[in-house]
C-alpha cells in the first residue's frame, strides 16, 4: 500500500478522499475539469483501485440545416404549405414560389410523394389528401423540436424521422457521449476517502536540483501505462527507397542524370531507334500532352536520327519508311528514363570519356488505376560509354548490381528492345517464392542508337532493373494504389527502410 | 510481344519436352511460359515473328539444338497457268500494295489448322499494325476462278457475303453490322472507294483489310492446296510477311508456287532473296569479349540459320529482325549461350556523382524531418474537378487518359490540400511537406513545358506565423536570406498571406488556407502552408 500511494500522482491524491462518489460530484468538489477527472480514474483503475463501466449513446441534435429549419420549417412543410395555397400548378411554378434549392426541393417533392399528401398529375402538383391530415405535424418535425435528445429517450416513430432525416445534409447531427461510472476494488475501498498527505516530489525541478532532496521521495511511476504515441517526420517510403537504389549507382562510381519528365517524341522514341509507328507509341499507351508542340534539337542530331530510320547507318538497313518530324515534335510523359540516356550521349564530348552514369526517376504509362495499375512507375537505369565495353562486360556490371541489391543468384536470358543489340533480361531468385523473378532489361545500344546521337559507334552498355517491382515487395505492397495514396496514419506507422 | 500456345502433341513430334529441353526454349530467346500435358506456351519476342508458328519455331529451334545447321532453301515453283493478279490504279490511293503466294499438297488437321489462323491473326496485329499496314487472306484454292483482279469500288456498288453471315450484305452494312466489319471499319474511313479482289467468274472474294467471302469458304483440315494474299500500305513488309507465312505453311509438306502480279511492272511473288550482312570476326569477338575463330563463328550462326563465308553471313529472307552486323553478333552470342559468357567488371576508375539537384533536395528533407515533418509523395497528375475547383484553366491537359486523373499538376497546392481532405481522421497536427515537379505551359522550352521542382510545407492546424518560423530555420540552415512581401492570393486569406523572394525575385508564398477553400474541401481544420520553387534555390547554392 506504501508503493501503491507513492505512486499516486498529485491528481490521483486530490480525488482519492471523493472516490465514494459520482464522476460529476467528483469534477464539482476538486474543481478539476471532466477529462482530468477521467484520466486519473484510469490511471487508478490500473493501479488496481477501480474498475470504471464505461456506456456510449447516442445524442440526436442539430446540424447546421436542422437549425434553419427548425426555426422556418422544414422544405416538404414549406412546399406543402405553397402547393396548399396554390393548388394544381405546375412543377416549375411552384419551385418558383416555395424558394428552395434544387436539392430541397427534390427531397422536399420525394417525401410529400411517399406521405401520399400530393400527387402529380399531367404536370401539375395537388393536394391529395384532407386538410387535417396536411396540418398534422410530421414525425420529422416532432424530432426537431425535442433535440437534443439521447437515442433511449426516441420512441419508434422518431427512430424513423431520425432516420429519415439521416440521410439529408446536415439537418442532424449526432454525437457519441460517453456516460462513465465506476465500481471500487476492495483495495480501493481501504484508501477512498483517506486524505493522503504525503510530501513526495512530482517533477523535477532546476531549484530541486539546487537545494537537494532533503529526505523526500520521488513519487513512483506506473510504466504499465501506455505512453502517448508521437510521430516524427520521416521520409516517403518511395523516396526511401529511391535513395536506397540510387546509393548502389553511386557506390558502382556513376554519375546522376536528371531532366524533365515531359520531353519530345523525338527523345523518348526516335533517338532510340523505334519506329514511328510502333504500337508503343499509340496514345492507347502513352500519355501525349495536348495542345503542346515541341521543337527539334539541333538540325544535325534530327537528321542524323532520321536517316537511321529510313535507310541507316553503318551498313544498317534501317525501317525503310518515311521520317517524319511532325511525330517527333508530340510532346509526351516519358515513358522510360532512356530518353534521359539519350540526350545524356548526345550531349557527351570526347573528353568526357569513358563515363557511367545513372538515374532512379519517375516514368509513365496511360493506365487505369487498380489494385495491380497504375500510371505511374519508378525505372533505374544505367549506362556505360567506353569504347572497350563488352558484353561479358555487361553480364558482369548486372551481377555486381544485383549482389548489391542483395540477390547473388542471377539468371540470364536473350530479349528485345528495338534499342539494343544484343539484349538480355535478368531474373534474380527469389528464395521465399522458390522461383525467378524477371526484373533486370539490359543490352549494349544499338549502332543506330549511338553513331547519330555520339557521332561514332561506340558501346554503351545499357540496363535498368525493374524498380518497383522490388521496391513494392521490399514495403509489402501488395495495392499499387497504396504507393502515393499518402494515408497519413499508415505513413506515421510505415517502418523505415534499413538498407 | 505475344505468348504464343503450341500442342504439346504437335510440338512433341518434334522435340520431346524434358527440363534440358525447357531450359534451352528460354536460352533461345524465346522464354518458356508454362508446360502443361496439353500446351507449350513460350513467348516471342516482337523481334521474331518468323516463330509465330509451330513450324516457323521449329524450323530455326531445330537448329539451335544442332540439328540440320545452316540456312534452309525452299524450292520455288514459278507460276502455273493463270496464277496471275491484276493490280488495278484505283486502288493505289487506298491499300496500294499487294504480295500473293499459292501453297500446295499441304497437309493439314486441327492442331496445325489453329496454328496457321494464329500466325495469320498475329502477324496481321504485330507486323501489320492491326491490319492498318497489312492485312492477310488465305483461302482454299480450288473455290477461285484465276485470273484474279484487285481493284477497288465504291461502297455501293460492292456486295458480297461475308464469312459467317447468310446472306449477301452491302459494303458499309458490312462495317455496320458485321463483327469484324465493326472492328476495322476505321480502317476504311472516309475513303470513297473500298479495295476489293474479285476473280475471273466475278466474284467478290474479299475486301482487304476486312473480311473474306463465305462462298470462297474457310480454309478447313481437309483443304490441301491455298492461295494467300497480303495487301498494304507497305511494300517492303508485305514482301516479308508473305514470305513468312509461306515458308511456314511449306513446312507442312507443301510446295509454294509463285504468283504474278500485274501492276504498274510484272513480277512474281514470293521471292525468297537471301539478305548479304559483312560480319567481321574483330567485330564479334571485340563486341561480346570472346576469343572465336571464324570456324567457329561460321559453326554459331550455323546453329541460327545462317550460312557464312569469307566474311559475309547470308541470312534467310524471313528473319526480318537482322537489319545491322550487331543482329548477327547477338545471334552468335544466342548459340554461345547466355549462360555460357563469364562475367567481368572492367577496371575503370569513375567516382559517382549524385547531381547537385538531388543532394539539394535530400538536404531539404533532412532539415524538414528534423521538424517533424512528414514528407507525402503525390501524382504527378490532377483530376478535371480539381481543374475547376481552383481555377487552374492553364494547366496541361493529356489525350485520353484512361484513370480520373486528366491534367499535369501545375502546382503542389492541389495535390497536398487533397492529401489533406482525405486524412481528416487522422490525428493532429499534421505537419506535410512535399518535393516535387509542377507543369506550366512555356513555348520557349524545347518541350513546350516549364517544368519546376517545388516545395510545399502545410501544418495544420497552424498559423501563418507557424510556417514562417519553418521558413525561417529552413533558409537559416542553407545560408540563404529570403524576404517576403504581402500579397493577395486565391484561396488563401488576405493580409496573412506573403510572397517569398530570393534576391528580390518571387520563388513562391506562405499564407493560411482560406476557410471557404478549406470547407469545399471537406477540411475542419486551419492549414498554414509554404510553397516554393527551389529553381533559384539551386541557383544559389554552390
Amino acid at each position: 500500500m506504501e508503493k501503491l500511494i507513492e505512486s499516486l500522482s498529485q491528481i490521483e491524491r486530490t480525488i482519492i478522499p471523493h472516490l465514494h462518489k459520482k464522476v460529476d460530484e467528483i469534477v464539482n468538489k476538486t474543481n478539476l475539469d471532466k477529462t482530468t477527472v477521467i484520466r486519473a480514474l484510469t490511471f487508478l483503475e490500473s493501479k488496481g483501485l477501480l474498475k470504471i463501466n464505461q456506456k456510449t449513446s447516442k445524442i440526436i441534435d442539430l446540424g447546421v440545416n436542422g437549425i434553419h429549419y427548425k426555426k422556418n420549417h422544414l422544405p416538404e412543410r414549406k412546399l406543402l404549405i405553397t402547393i396548399e395555397n396554390n393548388n394544381n400548378k405546375t412543377f416549375n411554378e411552384i419551385k418558383e414560389k416555395t424558394n428552395l434549392s434544387d436539392n430541397e426541393f427534390k427531397a422536399a417533392l420525394g417525401v410529400l410523394k411517399n406521405k401520399l399528401l400530393i400527387s402529380l398529375e399531367n404536370g401539375k402538383l395537388k393536394i391529395s389528401s384532407t386538410k387535417e391530415e396536411c396540418s398534422k405535424k410530421f414525425p420529422e418535425e416532432l424530432l426537431l423540436e425535442k433535440t437534443p435528445i439521447t437515442s433511449e429517450n426516441l420512441s419508434e416513430l422518431d427512430k424513423l424521422a431520425v432516420e429519415n432525416l439521416k440521410t439529408r445534409k446536415d439537418i442532424l447531427e449526432i454525437l457519441e457521449k460517453k456516460d462513465i461510472t465506476f465500481e471500487l476494488t476492495e483495495k480501493g475501498k481501504e484508501i477512498a476517502g483517506k486524505q493522503i498527505t504525503s510530501d513526495l516530489i512530482e517533477e523535477l525541478t532546476p531549484e530541486i536540483i539546487k537545494e537537494g532532496i532533503k529526505n523526500k521521495k520521488f513519487r513512483r511511476y506506473d510504466f504499465s501505462i501506455k505512453a502517448p504515441s508521437i510521430y516524427g517526420g520521416k521520409k516517403h517510403f518511395v523516396n526511401q527507397s529511391i535513395e536506397q537504389g540510387k546509393k548502389i549507382w553511386l557506390e558502382l562510381g556513376f554519375k546522376e542524370m536528371t531532366g524533365d519528365l515531359t520531353v519530345n517524341s523525338f527523345w523518348n522514341f526516335d533517338a532510340l531507334f523505334t519506329a514511328q509507328d510502333h504500337p508503343v507509341r499509340e496514345m492507347h499507351d502513352t500519355f501525349f500532352i495536348k495542345d503542346v508542340q515541341g521543337k527539334l534539337p539541333e538540325e544535325k542530331t534530327v537528321q542524323a536520327v532520321k536517316k537511321a530510320h529510313e535507310q541507316g547507318v553503318d551498313n544498317s538497313t534501317g525501317w525503310k519508311y518515311n521520317f517524319n518530324e511532325n511525330e517527333s515534335k508530340k510532346v509526351l510523359l516519358r515513358t522510360h528514363t532512356t530518353c534521359l540516356s539519350a540526350k545524356k550521349l548526345a550531349s557527351l564530348k570526347k573528353e568526357d570519356l569513358p563515363a557511367k552514369f545513372f538515374s532512379v526517376n519517375r516514368v509513365f504509362r496511360n493506365e487505369t488505376l487498380d489494385w495491380k495499375h497504375g500510371f505511374e512507375f519508378n525505372q533505374a537505369e544505367g549506362i556505360v560509354i567506353d569504347p572497350n565495353a563488352n558484353f561479358r562486360h555487361l553480364i558482369g556490371y548486372l551481377k555486381e548490381f544485383a549482389k548489391k541489391m542483395g540477390h547473388d543468384k542471377i539468371r540470364i536470358q536473350p530479349s528485345y528492345f528495338p534499342y539494343t543489340e544484343p539484349s538480355l533480361e535478368g531474373s534474380i531468385w527469389n528464395n521465399e517464392k522458390k522461383e525467378w523473378v524477371e526484373v533486370l532489361a539490359a543490352g549494349i545500344f544499338r549502332p543506330e542508337v549511338t553513331i547519330p546521337l555520339l557521332g561514332t559507334a561506340m558501346p554503351v552498355l545499357a540496363w535498368g532493373p525493374g524498380f518497383d517491382r522490388l521496391m513494392t515487395e521490399a514495403h509489402k505492397i501488395k495495392d499499387l494504389r497504396e504507393l502515393y495514396k499518402n494515408d497519413i496514419n499508415h505513413l506515421r506507422e510505415h517502418k523505415i527502410l534499413i538498407k | 510481344m505475344t505468348n504464343i500456345i503450341f500442342s504439346r502433341k504437335e510440338f512433341e513430334k518434334h522435340i520431346k519436352i524434358t527440363p534440358e529441353i525447357q531450359e534451352r526454349i528460354t536460352l533461345f530467346g524465346t522464354p518458356l511460359e508454362n508446360v502443361s500435358q496439353e500446351n507449350v506456351e513460350i513467348e516471342v519476342l516482337s523481334n521474331r515473328p518468323d516463330l509465330i508458328s509451330l513450324e516457323g519455331f521449329m524450323r530455326s529451334f531445330k537448329k539451335f539444338l544442332g540439328k540440320e545447321p545452316g540456312l534452309k532453301k525452299y524450292d520455288i515453283k514459278k507460276p502455273e497457268k493463270n496464277y496471275r493478279v491484276y493490280v488495278d490504279k484505283l486502288v493505289k490511293e487506298i491499300r496500294p500494295y499487294v504480295s500473293c503466294a499459292i501453297i500446295k499438297n499441304i497437309s493439314l488437321n486441327e492442331e496445325k489448322l489453329k496454328d496457321i489462323i494464329n500466325l495469320q491473326e498475329k502477324l496481321a496485329l504485330t507486323l501489320g499494325r492491326n491490319r492498318k499496314k497489312i492485312a492477310i487472306g488465305i483461302y482454299p484454292l480450288d473455290k477461285i476462278t484465276f485470273p484474279l483482279y484487285y481493284t477497288s469500288k465504291e461502297p455501293k456498288d460492292i456486295k458480297y457475303t461475308p464469312l459467317g453471315a447468310d446472306r449477301e450484305l452491302t459494303a458499309d452494312e458490312i462495317l455496320m453490322l458485321h463483327p469484324t466489319g465493326r472492328k476495322y471499319e476505321h480502317l476504311l474511313k472516309n475513303q470513297r472507294r473500298y479495295p476489293i479482289f474479285i476473280d475471273s467468274d466475278k466474284k467478290i472474294i474479299s475486301m482487304p483489310p476486312i473480311i473474306n467471302s463465305e462462298l470462297t469458304g474457310r480454309v478447313d483440315t481437309k483443304t490441301k492446296d491455298l492461295f494467300i494474299e497480303c495487301t498494304g500500305t507497305d511494300k517492303n513488309v508485305i514482301e516479308k510477311t508473305l514470305i513468312i507465312i509461306a515458308t511456314s505453311l511449306a513446312e507442312l509438306e507443301g510446295n509454294i508456287y509463285q504468283v504474278e502480279i500485274i501492276d504498274k511492272e510484272k513480277y512474281n511473288t514470293p521471292i525468297l532473296t537471301n539478305q548479304k550482312i559483312k560480319i567481321s570476326l574483330q567485330n564479334v569477338n571485340k563486341l561480346l569479349g570472346l576469343n572465336l575463330t571464324e570456324n567457329q563463328i561460321s559453326q554459331l550462326l550455323a546453329k541460327m540459320g545462317h550460312n557464312y563465308k569469307n566474311g559475309v553471313a547470308e541470312i534467310a529472307p524471313w528473319r526480318i529482325d537482322i537489319l545491322h552486323e550487331v543482329d548477327l553478333i547477338e545471334d552468335i552470342a544466342i548459340a554461345y549461350g547466355y549462360n555460357n559468357f563469364s562475367p567481368e567488371i572492367p577496371n575503370i576508375s569513375t567516382s559517382g556523382q549524385e547531381s547537385k539537384e538531388s543532394i539539394i533536395k535530400r538536404k531539404i528533407s533532412e532539415i524538414l524531418i528534423g521538424l517533424e515533418l512528414l514528407e507525402i509523395s503525390t501524382y504527378h497528375l490532377i483530376k478535371p474537378e480539381e481543374v475547376e475547383n481552383y481555377n487552374t484553366k492553364d494547366a496541361l491537359e493529356l489525350l485520353d487518359s484512361k484513370s480520373e486523373y486528366k491534367y499535369l499538376r501545375p502546382n503542389l497546392l492541389i495535390p497536398i490540400l487533397r492529401i489533406s481532405s482525405e486524412n481528416k481522421d487522422a490525428e493532429y497536427p499534421q505537419k506535410l511537406f512535399e518535393i516535387g515537379r509542377v507543369f506550366n505551359k512555356n513555348v520557349q522550352k524545347e518541350n513546350g513545358i516549364e517544368e519546376n521542382d517545388n516545395l510545399i510545407l502545410s501544418i495544420s492546424p497552424a498559423n501563418a506565423t507557424e510556417i514562417k518560423k519553418h521558413l525561417d530555420y529552413l533558409f537559416k540552415m542553407l545560408d540563404l536570406e529570403y524576404s517576403i512581401k504581402e500579397i493577395t492570393k486565391p484561396h488563401l486569406i488576405d493580409g496573412r498571406t506573403c510572397a517569398i523572394l530570393l534576391n528580390n525575385r518571387p520563388i513562391g508564398y506562405f499564407g493560411e488556407v482560406h476557410p471557404n477553400t478549406l470547407r469545399k474541401q471537406g477540411i475542419q481544420m486551419p492549414i498554414a502552408l509554404a510553397e516554393i520553387s527551389l529553381e533559384e534555390v539551386y541557383k544559389l547554392i554552390n
